[in-house]
């Protein structure tokens, strides 16, 4: 009985043990990316390479993504705001929305399930491949190589996606609520020109979204790179890296929000 | 895939994204209103401010004319001091009158500019003289009540 109580207590320590020293581990990778980020800035071509895996390729989903989230608000904007007779805020509504929260979050995610799990399957069939260890052996350095130019890709490409999916969610809210539903054309721009703000609404979504990028592509290099090299550690660490980097990106949100958007 | 592609598509992603940036920048958030061109600034205290807001626009007839730059308190007065930016094309005489409206019934708080008849006009650092507060719907519901409470034993008088 004593026995088996100490035994769970035993398995607790064992657990938290093990993820404190895994972050250990993951600070000490992302600390590393950036020391051996240098060579990939002077192949400039290595992380365009990778803007387009993960930008251009992404590009399809964002834009579509958007266009529809922006379709939806508008509909349901209008609903709500028609009781109140206030339909003239719907693009208000649409446009700080987007902006301030879905723009960064929704393609944050989207972003994470489409780039960032390719990254770490990328990487672990490499390491499962022996590719890395091959590279290694050639005295080539893996993370200044295959790493360095991933993570920089990523990162330049996570808020342009961004501001791509809220410019086509206010163009969808724009479809819905001023084409299809007929609100003022003129105080649907006005009133939202009005309330959006450059550097509280604007420029804090552009720096969430880099935060976001960071975080989505340190968690997919870094379960990648730790990949046990195997089929079934490979899926894993794809899996893994969806679910991880979804929740950082909502916990991170709701940090960034209460610092960005406190008492304004 | 061949290299030229690649950078063509690259170059179309980041200059798409840009140009989104730009969209969101000019034609959604208010960036390229009144921040570039001329202004002057020029002070009036409120005995009341309401919920009045840094960046609420200035209007006259209507028209927006300038921003609320700065809201502070003035602990000698016990009054709000407030700092009007406004467009250096538009001119008020010194003696115009500062009034803090409601855009609709609950809406946005702005300020509202009466031009005056003098011939003078305001120039950088003023300060307005004639000023009206916000309208604070409480106080007025207050007051309504205390009225029709006194008109009701008015008229309950004759009765007795």
């Amino acid at each position: 009985m004593i026995e088996a109580l100490i035994e769970n207590v035993r398995g607790i320590g064992r657990r938290t043990i093990d993820r404190v020293w895994r972050m250990g581990v993951a600070a000490h990778f992302f600390v590393l990316v950036f020391l051996h980020s240098g060579p990939s800035f002077r192949r400039f071509h290595l992380i365009i390479r990778e803007i387009f895996s993960a930008g251009v390729l992404s590009l399809i989903i964002i834009l579509v993504s958007g266009l529809f989230v922006g379709m939806v608000l508008g509909l349901q904007g209008y609903e709500t705001l028609q009781t109140y007779g206030a339909e003239e805020s719907l693009g208000v509504l649409v446009s700080l929305s987007l902006v301030r929260e879905l723009g960064p979050v929704v393609a944050a995610l989207l972003f994470a399930s489409r780039a960032g799990s390719a990254i770490t399957a990328e990487i672990g069939l490499m390491k499962a491949t022996e590719q890395i260890a091959a590279m290694e052996m050639m005295a080539v350095d893996p993370i200044a190589r295959v790493v360095a130019p991933r993570f920089w890709g990523a990162v330049i490409s996570m808020p342009l996606l961004a501001a791509l999916f809220s410019a086509m969610g206010v163009l969808g809210g724009y479809l819905v609520g001023v084409v299809l539903i007929g609100v003022d054309a003129g105080s649907f721009w006005s009133q939202m020109q009005a309330a959006v703000d450059f550097k509280e609404d604007v420029l804090n979504g552009v720096i969430k979204s880099v935060v976001f990028g960071v975080a989505i592509t340190i968690i997919a290099l870094f379960e990648g790179y730790d990949a046990p090299p195997t089929a079934e550690g490979v899926s894993r660490a794809t899996t893994r890296t969806v679910v991880t980097s979804s929740l950082a990106i909502l916990g991170l949100d709701f940090v960034l929000t209460a610092f960005m958007f406190r008492g304004v | 895939m061949q290299r030229a592609t690649l950078d063509l598509w690259v170059g179309i992603f980041v200059v798409a994204g840009i140009v989104a940036v730009l969209f969101l920048a000019l034609k959604v958030g208010n960036l390229g209103g009144f921040d570039n061109s001329e202004t002057y600034e020029i002070r009036a205290s409120f005995q009341n401010i309401g919920g009045l807001k840094a960046r609420a626009p200035v209007k006259s007839a209507g028209v927006v004319v300038g921003r609320v730059a700065e809201i502070g308190f003035d602990s000698k007065s016990y009054e709000a001091s407030v700092t009007l930016k406004l467009d250096a094309r538009y001119p008020f005489p010194r003696d115009s009158s500062a009034s803090i409206m409601t855009s609709g019934l609950l809406g946005e708080q702005y300020i509202s500019l009466d031009a005056g008849g003098e011939e003078k006009m305001l120039v950088n650092g003023d300060t307005l003289k004639i000023t009206q507060g916000a309208v604070v719907l409480e106080n007025l519901i207050g007051q309504f009540l205390y009225n029709k409470n006194d008109s009701q034993t008015d008229s309950a008088e004759p009765v007795q």
